[in-house]
C-alpha cells in the first residue's frame, strides 16, 4: 500500500430524518484540525436524499469540500446501501483520515467498512492528534475507563477512528467560508441489500439531550430514591438546568437512561456539574470530567468522585439540597427586585 | 436452526480498582465473567432453541481459562462449545480477532449468529459487524428482539430516538443488548454435567485463514502507549455543617456567574 497516496480528512456526516446531526459539525471541527497540521482538506461526506439546502452549512462549519451522494436508497440509514456508497468514496478518494461519529448509525457502518476496506478502526475516541508524518494519534478509554490507549494505523489507509458525541467541539460558524460541493454518482448492487425496513417508531417519551446544558445536577446512589430525585429536579428547575445520573440509579430504575452520564451512558461536559451523592467510579468520571467546574457533595470524605471535582463539601446530600435551593431561590428573587 | 453465539470472557471491570499511588490497574483479584452483551445474546439462542428447537454452539476465542465460561455456557443449556486457541492468535486487535472469529464460523453450518453488542473491556462494538462482513452475511446491531418466522426474521433494533422494526433472511448476523432479556440460570443438572462434555479445541490448524490475517500479524491497528489518567488536583475540600455548605456554594455559583 503507497500510504502518500492517500490524503486528507473525510468526516462521515451523519444524517437522521434529512436533518444533519450536531456530532457531524463536531467532526468537521476536529478535522479542521487536524488537516491544518500537514495542509490537508477536509471533506464531508454526506449520504442522503433531498439535502441539497444543508450542504453549504458543512462549509460554514470547516469543510473544504462537500461530496454529496444522493439517492433514495440512502435516505434512511441502512448498513448496506451505506457500505458500498462509502466504500466507493474511500476507493476513489482514498482519504488518509475518516472520522465517523459512535452513534448506533457509525457504530454500525464504521466495522463493517472497515472489514470490506481490510484497514484499521479505533472506536471511541477521546482524543485525536495528526503527526508531522501523517499519523493520526488516537487515545481512548479501555477497561470501563481505567485505562487510556493511544493507538495508531500506521501501515493501513484510511486511518479510521470514531468518537462519541459532544467530546469535540464544533467550530464557529462561518458564514464568508467558501468551498467545493461535489454530487458523487454510485453504482449499487442491491442483490445484497437483504434487511428489509418495516418501520421506524420514535418513542413518546420526553427525550432529553443532556449532553447540550450548560448546568447538569447528578445524582447517585447518595441520593438513593425518587423523592431524593424530586428534591434534584426542583433545584435544577431553579437553576435553568437538567438532570443526569450515575448508572446506578438507572440500574435502580429511579431515572431513564437517557440521563446517564458515564462509559455506557453519554459524555458531557456542562459549565457547571453537581456530583450529588455520586461516589465517582471510573466509569461514571470518565462522562464527564471534562466538564468546566465540578461541584461535589458526598458524605463519605475518600470518595473518589473528590479527586474528580473543583469543589467537595462532606456531608447529606439529601439535607442540603432542599436549603441550597431555597437559597438560590432567595438569590434570584434579590436580583429580580 | 443452527444458531452460533460468540462469547468472551472479560475482567469485570466494574471491579477493577487504580492503585491511588501508582495510578496502575489492580488486576489481581478481579473476577473473569460472561460478557454481560454476550450472555444476553446467548439467552435469545437459548429462547429459540425453546420456542422453535435449534442447535446452539457457543465460540469464543481467548487464553486456556476462557474453558470455565464454556461451561457455564453448557451448564446454561447450549449443544456444543468450541474454544478458539492458539498463540498464533494473540495480540489481535478487532479485525484480526473477526478473522479468527470468521474463519472458524467458515467451518461450521449456520442460520443465524449471534454476538453481545459489545464487551465491557473494549466497549468497540467492531467485532460483530466485522464478523458479518467477513462472512458476507446481512447485520443488525442493537436487537432488543427477534422473532422466527419461516426462513426469516423480524428483529426490533433500537436506536437513540426508538426503534426500528426490520425483517431480515436468514443467514443473517445480530448483536444483541443486554437489556434483551435477563440470562436465565444455570441448572444443577447441567452444572454437573457441564465438565463431563467436551469442548473442542481449535487452533490456526482448524481454521482456513492465512496467518498474515491473524494475531499481530494481522492487525491493522497497535497500541502505541497506555497510560492512566494522571490525578488531578484533590477538590477544594470542607466539611462543614449544612448551612455553612450551602453558603460555600451559592458563593462559588455567584463567582462563576451562574446566579
Amino acid at each position: 500500500m503507497e500510504l502518500s497516496n492517500y490524503k486528507n480528512i473525510f468526516v462521515f456526516v451523519e444524517q437522521r430524518d434529512r436533518e444533519i446531526q450536531n456530532v457531524s459539525y463536531e467532526l468537521v471541527g476536529k478535522a479542521r484540525e487536524l488537516a491544518e497540521k500537514n495542509n490537508e482538506q477536509v471533506v464531508a461526506v454526506l449520504l442522503g436524499y433531498q439535502m441539497d439546502a444543508q450542504l453549504e452549512t458543512l462549509i460554514h462549519y470547516g469543510a473544504d469540500r462537500v461530496l454529496y451522494a444522493s439517492n433514495s436508497e440512502l435516505d434512511q440509514y441502512q448498513t448496506e446501501p451505506y457500505a458500498q456508497t462509502f466504500t466507493q468514496i474511500v476507493k476513489s478518494y482514498k482519504p488518509a483520515v475518516v472520522l465517523i461519529g459512535a452513534t448506533t448509525i457509525g457504530r454500525d457502518l464504521a466495522p463493517r467498512l472497515s472489514a470490506r476496506i481490510k484497514t484499521g478502526l479505533t472506536a471511541d475516541c477521546t482524543s485525536l492528534e495528526m503527526s508531522d508524518e501523517g499519523d493520526l494519534l488516537m487515545t481512548r478509554p479501555a477497561f470501563g475507563g481505567n485505562l487510556m490507549a493511544t493507538i495508531m494505523c500506521k501501515e493501513h489507509r484510511p486511518q479510521m477512528s470514531t468518537v462519541r458525541p459532544g467530546v469535540m467541539i464544533k467550530g464557529e460558524k462561518d458564514k464568508s467560508r467558501t468551498g467545493v460541493i461535489e454530487p458523487v454518482e454510485i453504482q449499487f448492487d442491491p442483490s445484497k441489500f437483504k434487511v428489509k425496513l418495516l418501520e421506524t417508531v420514535k418513542e413518546a417519551k420526553k427525550l432529553v439531550d443532556i449532553t447540550k446544558a450548560k448546568v447538569l445536577v447528578s445524582g447517585g446512589r447518595g441520593v438513593g430514591t425518587t423523592e431524593g430525585f424530586e428534591q434534584l429536579y426542583a433545584l435544577a428547575d431553579t437553576l435553568g438546568a437538567e438532570v443526569s445520573s450515575s448508572r446506578a440509579m438507572v440500574d435502580a430504575g429511579v431515572i431513564p437512561h437517557d440521563r446517564q452520564v458515564g462509559q455506557t451512558g453519554k459524555t458531557v461536559r456542562p459549565d457547571l456539574y453537581f456530583a450529588m451523592g455520586i461516589s465517582g467510579a471510573v466509569q461514571h468520571v470518565a462522562g464527564m470530567e471534562e466538564s468546566d467546574y465540578i461541584i461535589a457533595i458526598n458524605k463519605d470524605p475518600d470518595a473518589p468522585i473528590f479527586q474528580t471535582a473543583d469543589l467537595g463539601i462532606v456531608g447529606d446530600v439529601n439535607k442540603i439540597v432542599p436549603v441550597l435551593n431555597e437559597a438560590l431561590k432567595k438569590e434570584r428573587a434579590k436580583r429580580s427586585e | 436452526m443452527k444458531i452460533i453465539v460468540c462469547i468472551k470472557q472479560v475482567p469485570d471491570t466494574t471491579e477493577i480498582r487504580l492503585n491511588p499511588e501508582t495510578g496502575t490497574m489492580i488486576r489481581e483479584g478481579v473476577p473473569s465473567i460472561m460478557n454481560p452483551d454476550d450472555k444476553s445474546g446467548l439467552e435469545v439462542a437459548l429462547s429459540l432453541k425453546d420456542q422453535w428447537g435449534a442447535h446452539v454452539t457457543v465460540l469464543t476465542m481467548g487464553p486456556p481459562q476462557a474453558d470455565d465460561m464454556l461451561r457455564e455456557a453448557y451448564a446454561m443449556g447450549v449443544d456444543k462449545a468450541i474454544h478458539l486457541t492458539d498463540r498464533k492468535f494473540a495480540g489481535a486487535d478487532t479485525l484480526a480477532t473477526s478473522q479468527a472469529i470468521a474463519g472458524a464460523i467458515k467451518q461450521l453450518k449456520y442460520d443465524l449468529i449471534i454476538t453481545g453488542r459489545q464487551a465491557i473491556d473494549g466497549d468497540t462494538a467492531q467485532v460483530g459487524p466485522q464478523i458479518a462482513e467477513l462472512l458476507d452475511i446481512p447485520q443488525v446491531t442493537y436487537v432488543e428482539q427477534i422473532v422466527k418466522d419461516d426462513n426469516q426474521f423480524t428483529i426490533k433494533k433500537k436506536n437513540e430516538a426508538g426503534y426500528q422494526m426490520l425483517q431480515v433472511s436468514s443467514p443473517c448476523l445480530i448483536t444483541v443488548l443486554s437489556s434483551a432479556n435477563e440470562p436465565r440460570y444455570m441448572t444443577v443438572s447441567g452444572i454437573l454435567n457441564a465438565y463431563k462434555k467436551e469442548v473442542e479445541v481449535w487452533g490456526f490448524d482448524q481454521i482456513n485463514v492465512v496467518e498474515e490475517h491473524l494475531g499481530l500479524k494481522g492487525s491493522p491497528t497497535r497500541v502505541v502507549k497506555s497510560f492512566t489518567k494522571g490525578a488531578k488536583a484533590m477538590a477544594q475540600m470542607h466539611e462543614v455543617d449544612t448551612d455553612k455548605a450551602v453558603e460555600i456554594i451559592v458563593e462559588k455559583l455567584k463567582e462563576k456567574f451562574i446566579i
